[in-house]
């Protein structure tokens, strides 16, 4: 079975706040969802079904559709994958929606890791991180999400020859877009040299190599194609979605230098029956801009070890280069809410498929778009979520 | 401070034991270096665990490793308060790589290919863990 053209997204929204110093978690994870939903034009009862991840406080999805009061739903999923988890409930709840569990899907993340001084990944909690397999074996060694991701761009300058100067310039095209962005976190335009002024975090990183901290959240309808025909809102149709899972995996033939996305991407392309060249907008998960250029070699825009040339001079600039991407600022200017991305890659996507983005942003004639991410930490494990999305 | 003195201050706190890692780490009390090995394939793997994460068999067992390898790639944290220290994967001579930390050297001469020897750090409570430092 393919979810190709069996559910459309009905409302997006991205919660405008960056620090939020007076609001409960739940109460983000609620006015996202009232958000969505005035968004879509739907209200709270017509939801069926609901979708979070470890950052629903409480007992997670139990909680959170108590809390709201949802009293529809008969389809759930908390699946955890990190920051990508939000772009792989959307697949999933494309897949709960074509084998009839539900026809209106709500997808939420929130929290406040500003005010906790969390870095981190934003939840998990499920086990404690003494009880993973791995702990007594890893978590002894101080690592964190910036030496992890660091570890990564060091081999990949290593095995291909990748500059900080081309690292440099995933942060520069983000900047450009963040200008326009009222709600960004970070507005000001910066230059590679500035990027590479900026001092060093966990070698090779920068601390412009790294993503903001923000509060905050958002939420995403996904809904059948009947809802859908009966919304006032521009069709955006999914077409194509697929995950996977990376880890060490014993540590023989250990390669940091590619993603999960390099299984998950041409699974939902082929889903989709197209390729990265039709691509028009595309929305990377960029915690860090060593994220950003690992993905888009494992989607395929170009080959393993091409990266830093194809994301060099401006390639990634919307009006510029070739493959705009992260529109809103992404997560390196804009938003990283909860230290989880993965939903505000969706949500720009559907602003640039609706024609909704900023207009000094917005890609002419934007009909096809890719949503991607990878949550946990590309240096250990994580999961890569793709999702392909066309304007009807 | 000197990049080495500040290598070697870095705190490690007791590690995470259960029943299926006990094995290794009271080998580590008495200054040991074990690995997995699976008898059914033949491969060693990194953390050593019960099933094999290649052929999934119970034929596991312990094999004493000389803890030498070369460093496959690292990270140099730094901190404005507190020390500066590096993470990385060593692969080790028997084959899987493993994440650690790298002692007792100049972090600003340690690179991706280098040879490296394990030795024990103290930890905050809890048995000895394995650190490297160069060859």
């Amino acid at each position: 079975m393919s979810i190709k053209g069996k559910a459309y997204i009905g409302g997006v929204f991205e919660h405008p706040i960056r620090e939020a110093t007076d609001q409960s978690t739940p109460q983000l994870h609620a006015e996202c969802a009232k958000g969505a939903l005035a968004d879509a034009g739907l209200s709270r009862d017509d939801v069926d079904g609901y979708f979070c991840a470890g950052d629903a406080p409480g007992f997670g999805a139990m909680s959170m559709i108590d809390y709201m009061g949802l009293s529809k739903v008969r389809h759930m999923d908390s699946t955890e994958t990190g920051g990508s988890s939000y772009i792989l409930h959307v697949g999933h709840a494309a897949e709960a929606i074509a084998a009839g569990k539900c026809s209106v899907a709500l997808v939420t993340l929130a929290g406040r890791p500003r005010q906790q001084r969390g870095g981190g990944l934003g939840g998990a909690r499920a086990l404690g991180p003494n009880e993973a397999p791995e702990a007594g074996f890893e978590n002894i060694y101080g690592g964190t999400t910036h030496t992890l991701y660091g570890m990564c761009a060091a081999r990949h300058m290593h095995e291909f020859g990748t500059t900080s100067e081309q690292l440099a310039w995933i942060k520069v095209a983000a900047s450009h877009h963040a200008q326009w962005n009222d709600h960004a976190m970070l507005r000001d335009v910066v230059t590679v040299e500035e990027v590479l002024a900026s001092p060093i975090i966990a070698s090779p990183l920068h601390r412009m190599d790294c993503c903001v901290i923000t509060d905050g959240g958002g939420a995403v309808i996904v809904v059948s194609p009947e809802v859908a025909k009966s919304l006032n809102r521009p069709a955006v149709k999914i077409v194509g979605s697929a995950e996977a899972p990376k880890g060490p995996r014993g540590g023989q033939d250990l390669d940091l230098t590619f993603s999960a996305g390099a299984w998950s991407g041409p699974a939902a392309f082929a889903e989709a029956g197209v390729t990265p060249d039709d691509i028009k907008y595309a929305s990377i998960y960029d915690s860090f801009t060593i994220t950003v250029l690992m993905q888009l070699e494992d989607l395929g825009f170009c080959a393993k070890g091409e990266g830093g040339r194809f994301v060099a001079d401006g390639n990634l600039i919307s009006g510029v280069g070739k493959l705009p991407f992260n529109t809103d600022g992404g997560g390196l200017c804009n938003n990283h809410p909860t230290n989880r991305g993965g939903i505000t890659k969706v949500i720009e996507a559907v602003r640039q498929l609706r024609g909704e983005a900023h207009p000094k942003v917005q890609v002419p004639s934007c009909d096809l778009a890719i949503a991607h991410g990878t949550g946990g930490v590309l240096g250990a494990r994580h999961g890569a979520a793709t999702l392909i999305m066309e304007r009807e | 401070m000197t990049d080495t003195a500040k290598a070697a201050a870095r705190k490690i706190p007791a590690p995470a034991i259960n029943n299926e890692s006990k094995p290794f780490w009271d080998a580590a009390r008495e200054g040991r270096f074990l690995i997995k090995r699976c008898r059914a394939c033949g491969k060693a793997h990194w953390y050593p665990r019960l099933s094999c994460p290649y052929c999934f068999s119970d034929e596991t067992v312990w094999e004493a490793s000389p803890g030498e390898g070369v460093i496959y790639t690292f990270s140099v944290m730094r901190r404005t308060e507190g020390a500066s220290f590096a993470i990385g994967y060593v692969t080790l001579d028997e084959g899987p790589a493993m994440l650690t930390n790298f002692v007792d050297c100049d972090l600003a001469t340690l690179a991706i290919g280098q040879r490296v020897k394990l030795r024990f750090q103290d930890t905050e409570g809890g048995p000895p863990v394995p650190v490297f430092a160069p060859a």
